[in-house]
């Protein structure tokens, strides 16, 4: 099948208008604050050298903070902000989204503009400001009709820099809940869909490419005195920001949103979710992409209305918890600890997502190990691969203090790559989910936890608390539960990861429906 | 003579210089000096010698630390120090004019400033170029890198014209032209000078050029005015500086007269 032809570029380009508009609003709106803030600053630390070199200073540093994690930064930021102004000034705004990410990518913006403007300014020639002087300029004057016309060039060299940086760094704001290109990245990584990643890359970088080559037609027009190609420019940057100010699609205020982390089978199960709501004549939208304690904060803050959670995770991230009880007791306890946040634990799907060490069936057989006891004798010749997170998670110390274990290397992995890195021998264990559809397609075991180190990861639904009374909702949701056992959800999230035109969240949530339904 | 449009009364000016662990350079060392209304002075002296400092003491590009300079009779401490530079004709060194601007714009900067209607400005922007003979071809629309090193230096005088100010000042405005260019641009100011009964101090190094430029020479040495007066008066002079500049000249209009006899002073 050629690439042309394949459903998934239909489906990519049906979500352009909703995934670019966000996109080129996220970026402008950066960019403008990123100007607002560091030009004037840059002007008035032209002549002060000590609050230049600080300037520069905090702007470097900045810029050292990976994109990723200056995002992910803000967001528990703002949201301490805004409960502090709930407090003294009885009002709050949502610290998920939009906010955060114009924030930090304007943050981003500033060095290339501070640096460039002092630079350009610094370079002019000390016998033109004499003249601007000489002739009866005030200060403000020379600034405005000498200087920063004079100091343009290398300006706008640095405008264009931050434009780049921030088209491109945008798209590391899906994961704190701001719709971008980088939905298509995010969701295609997770889902194996490199039509999708593919799709997200081109775009963004095409992008990035326009707003450079408009803001250089801008520029050579300016100084060359050429005011056709200036209002080309000029003409062009105004249409994108008249592009980006009209909303794409508005988002009435009864809209549900249904949010999802940043794995395959939270793609399908949102999918799912959306799509019986929107069943039951409700008007629903995903936030998929979202860092997983980005996702419960929103759901607290009532910026999402329902999501899927596993209980150990709630446990130990959300509660702090370190013991570990049994299942049902620890499920009765979630419930009241989160009601105490208004936070309806509104019951479980019927599978579990634990973690689990996973091994190929083969090797398992031949060394005998059917268990982590078994394999704790072996651990310190064996290499482990973990998710990004789980060597800092309390599984992790748990299991290594209920067994003893200590392997040689410990590596850390995008997930989809684990399985196929533990089939091939490159990694002897992984630490892998035990509802992923991977493990049966490579033939590959979870071994026993007969000291009960891993929590219990069963799969939940959690409602906002503003829709705690919500009967539509609940009604909706209601044929969900206690529906989805382990082997369903194993070969859902295989279809999910499969690379062709069925494999979208949305043709495998309907898959599971019929499943769900028929029986 | 008639009164005074600038005087400098025991004028000094200190400059803390970086270089020598922060001790204090003189400038300007208590200076006085009167330049009468219609009077072309010229300030000679070499680098170092404090004439650029006095010339911008007078329009308050640099501020006296004591003494007393005034302007048309007004102590310039007292006036806005813009309002003064831009009824200041001034005339840089380098032309000092702005690259980003079209010639018309750089003469017409003052006005435009003093907030002369546009239609005003481009009247006297033609008088101007005519005035500084630069109105052949369209001159006004080009940019400064456009123009011949002469001809931008007329731009550099015909700007410093446009508000129509009383006083001029120059700073070694010729210094960088080739002898035919610098001597027929000296004789056209020269001109305008007397014509446009303009009051001007220029700065030179070339004591030729001031010798037959001025009516009135200033020689400035380590900051300190050394001597003053007209040309015949310096040569009387027994001070050995004024002798050493003034020795050059003399031997080229010797040579000068040898080797071109029968043509006469200039």
């Amino acid at each position: 099948m050629s690439l042309l032809s394949d459903p998934r570029l239909s489906e990519a380009a049906g979500h352009l208008p909703d995934y670019l508009g966000n996109h080129l609003r996220v970026s402008l709106a950066a960019l403008a604050l990123g100007l607002a803030v560091s030009l004037p600053l840059a002007i008035v630390a032209r002549n002060r050298p000590v609050m230049r070199g600080a300037l520069l200073a905090v702007a470097s540093i900045v810029q050292t903070v990976p994109g990723l994690a200056l995002l992910a930064l803000f967001y528990p930021l703002l949201l301490a902000l805004a409960s502090l102004t709930l407090n003294w000034f009885g009002f709050d705004f949502s610290a998920f989204g939009f906010l955060p990410a114009v924030l930090a990518l304007a943050l981003y913006s500033m060095l290339p503009v501070l640096r460039n403007t002092i630079t350009g300014l610094d370079g002019i020639d000390p016998a033109l400001l004499e003249a601007a002087q000489g002739v009866g300029m005030t200060a403000r004057q020379s600034l405005f009709s000498v200087e920063l016309p004079l100091a343009l060039p290398v300006i706008m060299a640095g405008i264009r820099t931050a434009a780049v940086w921030v088209i491109g760094t945008a798209t590391l704001s899906t994961p704190i809940g701001q719709t971008s290109l980088g939905n298509y990245i995010f969701a295609g990584l997770q889902t194996q869909n490199w039509v999708f990643v593919l799709f997200g890359c081109v775009a963004a970088a095409a992008l990035a490419l326009i707003v450079d080559q408009l803001l250089a037609l801008l520029e050579s027009g300016l100084a060359a005195r050429k005011p056709i190609r200036a209002a080309l420019g000029g003409a062009g940057i105004a249409a994108l920001v008249a592009a980006a100010l009209v909303p794409s699609i508005a988002r009435s205020s009864s809209s549900y949103v249904v949010g999802a982390k940043t794995f395959a089978e939270q793609y399908v199960l949102a999918a799912l979710i959306t799509e019986r709501l929107q069943a039951a004549g409700l008007q629903a939208t995903t936030r998929a992409g979202l860092g997983s304690n980005v996702i419960y904060e929103a759901l607290a803050a009532g910026d999402i209305d329902v999501y899927v959670d596993y209980s150990g995770t709630l446990w130990l991230n959300q509660l702090h918890e370190t013991s570990i009880k049994p299942r049902n007791e620890l499920l009765a306890d979630l419930k009241a600890r989160l009601a105490k946040q208004h936070i309806t634990l509104f019951g479980t799907l019927g599978f579990e997502n634990a973690y689990a060490l996973v091994i190929p069936k083969k090797r398992a057989e031949a060394l005998r190990i059917h268990s982590i006891a078994d394999l704790a004798s072996h651990a310190a010749t064996l290499s482990i691969a973990g998710d990004y997170e789980f060597f800092s998670r309390p599984e992790w110390a748990a299991l290594r203090k209920a067994y003893g274990l200590s392997f040689r290397v410990q590596r850390q992995m995008q997930p989809d790559f684990m399985y196929a890195a533990v089939a091939s021998g490159d990694v002897d264990v992984i630490a892998g989910y035990t509802s992923d559809g991977l493990i049966a397609r490579y033939d590959l075991v979870t071994l026993d936890d007969p000291k009960g180190a891993i929590p219990p990861y069963d799969a939940l639904l959690l409602l906002a608390p503003k829709r705690a009374h919500d009967e539509k909702l609940q009604a909706a949701l209601q044929p969900l539960l206690s529906r989805i056992d382990i082997d369903l959800m194993r070969e859902a999230n295989l279809r999910a990861s499969g690379n062709d035109a069925d494999s979208s969240p949305t043709s495998v949530a309907r898959w599971l429906w019929q499943r769900i339904g028929g029986r | 003579m008639t009164a005074a449009l600038i005087s400098y009364a025991q004028v000094s000016k200190r400059f803390v210089s970086r270089r020598d662990g922060g001790g204090a350079v003189t400038a300007v060392d208590n200076v006085s000096l009167e330049v009468a209304t219609g009077e072309f002075l010229v300030v000679v002296g070499g680098s170092g010698s404090g004439k650029t400092t006095l010339l911008r003491l007078a329009n308050r590009l640099i501020e006296a630390d004591s003494g007393t300079i005034a302007i048309e009779g007004e102590d310039v401490r007292s006036v806005d120090p813009v309002g003064l530079r831009r009824r200041i004709g001034y005339v840089f060194q380098s032309g000092g004019l702005f690259p980003h601007m079209s010639i018309s714009d750089n003469i017409g900067i003052t006005p435009k400033l003093l907030a002369t209607p546009p239609r005003e400005i481009a009247a006297r922007v033609d008088e101007l170029l005519a005035l500084v003979r630069l109105d052949d071809g369209a001159v006004g629309d080009r940019l400064p890198h456009e123009l011949s090193g002469g001809q931008r230096q007329r731009v550099g005088v015909a700007r410093a014209l446009a508000a129509r100010p009383r006083i001029v000042l120059m700073d070694e405005p010729f210094g960088a032209l080739d002898p035919l260019t610098r001597d027929a641009l000296a004789e056209d100011y020269r001109a305008l000078h007397r014509q446009l009964g303009l009051t001007t101090v220029m700065i030179t190094h070339d004591m030729t050029e001031a010798l037959l430029l001025a009516d009135r020479i200033a020689v400035m040495r380590a900051g300190r005015l050394l001597a003053l007066g007209r040309p015949a008066e310096l040569s009387a002079s027994r001070e050995p500086y004024v002798m050493e500049l003034l020795r050059t000249p003399r031997r080229q209009a010797e040579r000068l007269n040898a080797l071109l006899p029968g043509a006469g002073p200039a």
